[in-house]
C-alpha cells in the first residue's frame, strides 16, 4: 500500500551520444521525462517534425498492410483472443527486423499495391455491372449503339419517358412534325422508367424529327460503341470475369504474405517505438554540444539506472529529492489483491500531493460492498470460475485486465460468501425444483436470514456495515492528520465527527423509533444514556468551536462551525446511500425467483422441464448480468462518493515512463534493474 | 373478486409500468448516443453500453415492487385474496413511490447517461467519472424503492 517515491533525475551529456542515451532510458522504461521545458537563447529544442511524420506514416501503413492481410487472409483466432495480449519476442528476431527494415517495408508497400490492384479490379467490376445495367434494356436492337445514320435516313436510339408506347410516340410526331413522312418508330423495351426507342426519318426530315422527339422528352442514349447492344453487355460480362480473375490471383499473391504477418508487427512495433524517441527528442533542450534531460524516477530504480548510464556514456548525472514545486508523477505499487483494485481508483484519480494510496482498504471494501450486492451463491460462483479461468487461460493479457478480471474474482468470492449467509442459490431454485419436478421440497436454510423475508432487518444491516465503512473512511482521515502530525486537525475533524455520530447512535437505540424498525427494544442503563448524552455533545462543541480555526473573528468562527454542523445532513445522506445494498440484493433475489417462477409454470412434464431449463439459463445469464452491472456500477459509487467523500481527493498524475510502447509484441530484454 | 383487490392489482401494475416507461425513455436516448459513439468509435462499445444501461434499473425496481405485491395478493398461486377496499389502497399508496420517482428518474438518468457517453466520446479515461453522474440520479429511485418495498411488506393482508 503505498505511493511509490520518486527521484528527480538530472542529465547532462554530449550531443553525439543523445540517441543512444534516449535509446538506453526508453528500453529501461523507467523514467518520465519532463516535455515542458522552456527554450531559452542558450538551450534550443531540435526540430524532429520531419523524421517523426515519415515514421508514423510507416506505423500507418505497416498497419494497413497487415489490416489488409486481416481481410484477405484471416488469422485464426479463438473467440476470447483480444484477451491474449502481446506476444513475447526475443530481442535478436527484433534485432533483424530492425537490421532488414528497408527490405520489409518493400513487403509493406507490395501489400499495398496488391490491396490497390483488387481496389481498381473492384471498381472496375462496378462500373461494367452499371453499364450491364444500363444497356439490358436494348438488349433486343440488334445495330451498333453508335448508329445515326445509313445512306439516306437519320437514325435515332435513345429514351422517352415511360408513358409513350409505339402509337404515342407516331402521334407526338404527327402533332409536332406533321411534314415529316415516312418516319418509323420501334419500341426495343419499356419499363417503369423508360421507353426505349429506335426512330428512322428520311435525311431532309431528321432536324424536324429531332425537335418532335426533343419535346416528347427524348434522350439519346449514353453509351457510345460500335458493337450492338448484346455485344456490348457480352463484352463487359467478360470483363467481369477477368477482373474477377485478376482479384483471385492477387489475393493468392496476398496469402503468400501470410507468413511475413509477424514480422510486420514487429516491424510497426519498431517504427512505433523510433516516432516516440524522436518525439522525446524533439522537446530536449540541447546546446551547440551537449543536452539536457529532466525527468522522474523511482527510488528503487534510480541507483541502477545510475550506474549503466555512467558505465556507458560520458555524461553528467544527479539525482535529486524532488521539491515542493514539482508536480510528481504517481505510481501506485501494491501487492496482488489490493493491486487488483488500482483501476477502480485511477477511475476516480490518483492520489494527489501528499494524499495517502487507499487503495489497500478500497479494495477491501470494495470487494465486501460488491458481494453484498449481488448476494447470490450460485452467481458468485460462476463469476469466480469464468475470472480464474481467464486468469489461467490468458497469463498475457494486458495488465490493467488483468487487475479487473482479478478484481472481480474476488468480488465473486465475496459474492459466494454472502450467498450462502442469506441464501440464494439462483435465488429460489432449489426448493423450486425439487417441489415441481421431485414432488418433495427441499429448502436450503440461509446461514444467516433470508432479506427477503425480513427487509426491516436487512436494511438495518445494510445501514450498518455503511456506519463501519464511512467510519473506516473518516479514521484514514485521522492516519493522514497523524502522518501529517496535524493533531489539531485529528481532534476537531475526526474525533469530533466519531463523537457526533457515534453518540447520536447510543442516543438513537432505546428510543421507540429504532426498537420498530429493529423489531427489539434496546434498553440502555441509566450511565449509558447520560454517557451518550456527553459524547454528543463533546462532538458537537468540538466541530463548534473548531471548524473555522483559521479564522480569527469568533463571530464568524462560530458560523463557520455551525454550518459545519449543519454536515451532520450529509452524513445522514450519505448513511441512507448504503440502503441500495439492500435494493440491490433483494433485486437480484426477486428476479432469479420470477426467473424460476416462470420457467416452472409447465410443471413436471417433458416439455416442461426443457422450456425449465430453456427459461433458466437465459433468465438467469440475463439477471446475472445486469445485477452485476449494478454492483459495479453501484459499489463504484459508495466508493467514490460516500467512502472518498470522508478523506480523500485525489488528482496526481499519472507515471508515465518513456519506454518502448508497443502495439502488436513485446521485446524481451536481456537487461535487467 | 373484490374491489380491494382489483386496487391492489392496479398499484402493482403501476409499479411496473410507470417505472419501466422512465426506463425505456431513459435507455432509448442513451442507446442513441451510444450508438452515434460507437458509430464512430467501434472500441469504444463496451463503455457506452454500460452507460445506456444505467437508467434501465429503474424498471426492474418497479418489477421488484410489482412482484412482491403480486405475491403479497396471492395472484401468483392462483388464489387471490379478497382485499377489503382500504387494504387495496393500502397497496396501491405503496406502489405510487417507485411507480412515480421510477418514471421520473428514469427519464432523466436517462438524459445523464447521455451527457456520460458524451464524456467517454471525449475522454475515454474518465469513465469512471463519467459513470457517477447518472448513478447519482439513481439514489433517488432506490429511495422510492426502499419506501416501497418496506411499505408493501408492511400492508396486512
Amino acid at each position: 500500500m503505498a505511493v511509490v517515491s520518486m527521484k528527480k533525475l538530472h542529465l547532462c551529456a554530449m550531443k553525439h551520444d543523445r540517441k543512444a542515451v534516449l535509446e538506453t532510458l526508453q528500453s529501461l522504461g523507467v523514467v518520465e521525462i519532463c516535455l515542458d521545458e522552456v527554450e531559452d537563447e542558450n538551450f534550443k529544442k531540435m526540430n524532429t517534425v520531419t523524421p517523426r511524420n515519415q515514421l508514423d506514416k510507416h506505423v500507418q501503413n505497416t498497419d494497413n498492410a497487415l489490416e489488409i492481410l486481416e481481410k484477405y487472409v484471416p488469422e485464426k483466432k479463438g473467440l476470447l483472443a483480444s484477451l491474449e495480449g502481446k506476444k513475447d519476442v526475443a530481442k535478436a528476431s527484433m534485432d533483424e527486423v530492425i537490421e532488414k527494415h528497408h527490405a520489409y517495408n518493400r513487403t509493406v508497400y507490395k501489400i499495398l499495391d496488391i490491396e490497390h490492384g483488387i481496389n481498381t479490379c473492384e471498381a472496375n467490376i462496378a462500373k461494367s455491372e452499371v453499364a450491364i445495367e444500363s444497356l439490358t434494356p436494348w438488349i433486343d436492337m440488334d445495330i451498333p449503339i453508335n448508329t445515326v445514320s445509313t445512306k439516306y435516313t437519320k437514325v435515332f436510339i435513345g429514351s422517352l419517358p415511360p408513358e409513350y408506347d409505339e402509337g404515342a410516340v407516331y402521334a407526338l410526331i404527327a402533332e409536332r412534325a406533321p411534314e415529316v413522312d415516312s418516319a418509323d418508330v420501334h419500341i426495343i423495351s419499356r419499363d417503369k422508367d423508360q421507353s426505349c426507342i429506335v426512330a428512322v426519318c428520311l435525311d431532309k426530315d431528321a432536324d424536324d424529327m429531332h425537335d418532335a422527339l426533343r419535346s416528347g422528352g427524348f434522350t439519346r442514349i449514353a453509351t457510345y460503341s460500335r458493337k450492338t447492344p448484346k455485344e456490348k453487355i457480352e463484352q463487359h460480362k467478360s470483363f467481369i470475369v477477368k477482373d474477377k480473375e485478376k482479384i483471385e490471383n492477387l489475393t493468392k499473391k496476398l496469402e503468400k504474405y501470410d507468413s511475413d504477418r509477424d514480422t510486420l508487427k514487429l516491424l510497426s512495433d519498431y517504427y512505433t517505438i523510433r516516432s516516440e524517441k524522436y518525439r522525446v527528442l524533439g522537446e530536449l533542450l540541447q546546446t551547440e554540444n551537449t543536452f539536457m534531460i529532466t525527468g522522474f524516477i523511482p527510488e528503487d530504480k534510480a541507483e541502477s539506472v545510475e550506474k549503466r548510464l555512467n558505465d556507458n556514456f560520458n555524461l553528467y548525472l544527479e539525482m535529486t529529492d524532488v521539491s515542493d514545486k514539482d508536480k510528481v508523477p504517481v505510481l501506485l505499487k501494491n501487492k496482488s489483491l489490493f493491486a487488483s483494485a488500482e483501476g477502480v481508483l485511477e477511475s476516480f484519480g490518483l492520489p494527489g500531493k501528499g494524499e495517502l494510496d487507499p487503495t489497500a482498504p478500497m479494495s477491501i471494501c470494495y470487494i465486501i460492498l460488491f458481494g453484498l450486492m449481488l448476494s447470490d451463491a450460485a452467481y458468485g460462483l460462476i463469476v469466480f470460475i469464468a475470472c480464474l479461468v481467464l486468469l489461467k487461460k490468458f497469463p498475457k493479457m494486458g495488465d490493467a485486465l488483468k487487475k479487473s478480471i482479478s478484481l472481480f474474482m474476488y468480488c465473486g468470492l465475496s459474492t459466494l460468501f454472502w450467498g450462502v449467509l442469506f441464501g440464494g442459490y439462483f435465488g429460489d431454485a432449489i426448493s423450486v425444483i425439487t417441489r415441481v419436478f421431485f414432488g418433495k421440497e427441499v429448502v436450503v436454510k440461509p446461514v444467516w436470514f433470508a432479506p427477503l423475508d425480513n427487509p426491516m432487518k436487512m436494511l438495518l444491516v445494510s445501514l450498518a456495515i455503511g456506519l463501519v465503512h464511512l467510519f473506516f473512511g473518516l479514521i484514514l482521515k485521522g492516519v493522514k492528520c497523524i502522518k501529517d502530525k496535524d493533531f489539531i486537525g485529528l481532534i476537531s475533524d475526526v474525533v469530533s465527527w466519531l463523537l457526533l455520530i457515534a453518540g447520536l447512535i447510543m442516543m438513537l437505540m432505546p428510543t421507540s423509533l429504532f426498537a420498530s424498525i429493529a423489531g427489539a427494544q434496546i434498553n440502555f442503563s441509566e450511565g449509558l444514556k447520560t454517557a451518550s448524552y456527553v459524547i454528543t455533545i463533546a462532538g458537537a462543541l468540538i466541530i463548534l468551536v473548531m471548524s473555522g480555526r483559521d479564522h480569527k473573528n469568533p463571530a464568524l468562527r462560530l458560523a463557520l462551525g455551525l454550518y459545519d454542523l449543519y454536515g451532520l445532513t450529509s452524513w445522514l445522506s450519505d448513511l441512507l446511500s448504503y440502503s441500495r445494498l439492500l435494493a440491490l440484493g433483494l433485486a437480484t433475489g426477486v428476479i432469479a425467483q420470477v426467473v424460476n417462477q416462470m420457467g416452472s409454470m409447465l410443471g413436471a412434464s417433458v416439455p416442461g422441464v426443457i422450456v425449465f431449463i430453456l427459461v433458466f439459463i437465459i433468465g438467469h445469464v440475463f439477471n446475472m448480468a445486469i445485477n452485476l452491472l449494478g454492483a459495479y456500477v453501484h459499489t463504484c459509487r459508495l466508493q467514490y462518493v460516500e467512502f472518498f467523500g470522508k478523506f480523500y481527493e485525489g488528482g496526481g498524475e499519472r507515471f508515465t515512463p518513456f519506454k518502448e510502447e508497443t502495439k502488436y509484441v513485446t521485446v524481451k530484454k536481456n537487461i535487467k534493474l | 373478486m373484490t374491489m380491494g383487490t382489483v386496487y391492489a392489482l392496479l398499484g402493482a401494475a403501476l409499479a411496473v409500468i410507470l417505472s419501466g416507461m422512465g426506463s425505456a425513455y431513459g435507455v432509448g436516448i442513451a442507446g442513441q448516443a451510444a450508438s452515434g459513439v460507437v458509430s464512430e468509435d467501434p472500441s469504444k462499445f463496451a463503455k457506452v453500453l454500460i452507460m445506456q444501461l444505467l437508467p434501465g434499473t429503474q424498471g426492474i425496481y418497479g418489477l421488484l415492487v410489482g412482484f412482491i405485491a403480486l405475491s403479497k395478493i396471492g395472484v401468483l398461486n392462483g388464489e387471490p385474496a379478497q382485499l377489503s377496499t382500504s387494504t387495496g389502497l393500502l397497496f396501491l399508496a405503496a406502489c405510487l413511490p417507485i411507480a412515480i420517482v421510477g418514471l421520473v428518474s428514469g427519464r432523466n438518468q436517462g438524459k445523464t447517461s447521455v451527457s456520460a457517453i458524451g464524456i467517454v466520446a471525449k475522454k475515454p479515461d474518465q469513465f469512471g467519472k463519467a459513470m457517477l453522474f447518472p448513478a447519482m440520479v439513481e439514489t433517488y429511485a432506490i429511495l422510492a424503492l426502499l419506501v416501497s418495498i418496506l411499505a408493501v411488506q408492511g400492508v396486512p393482508v
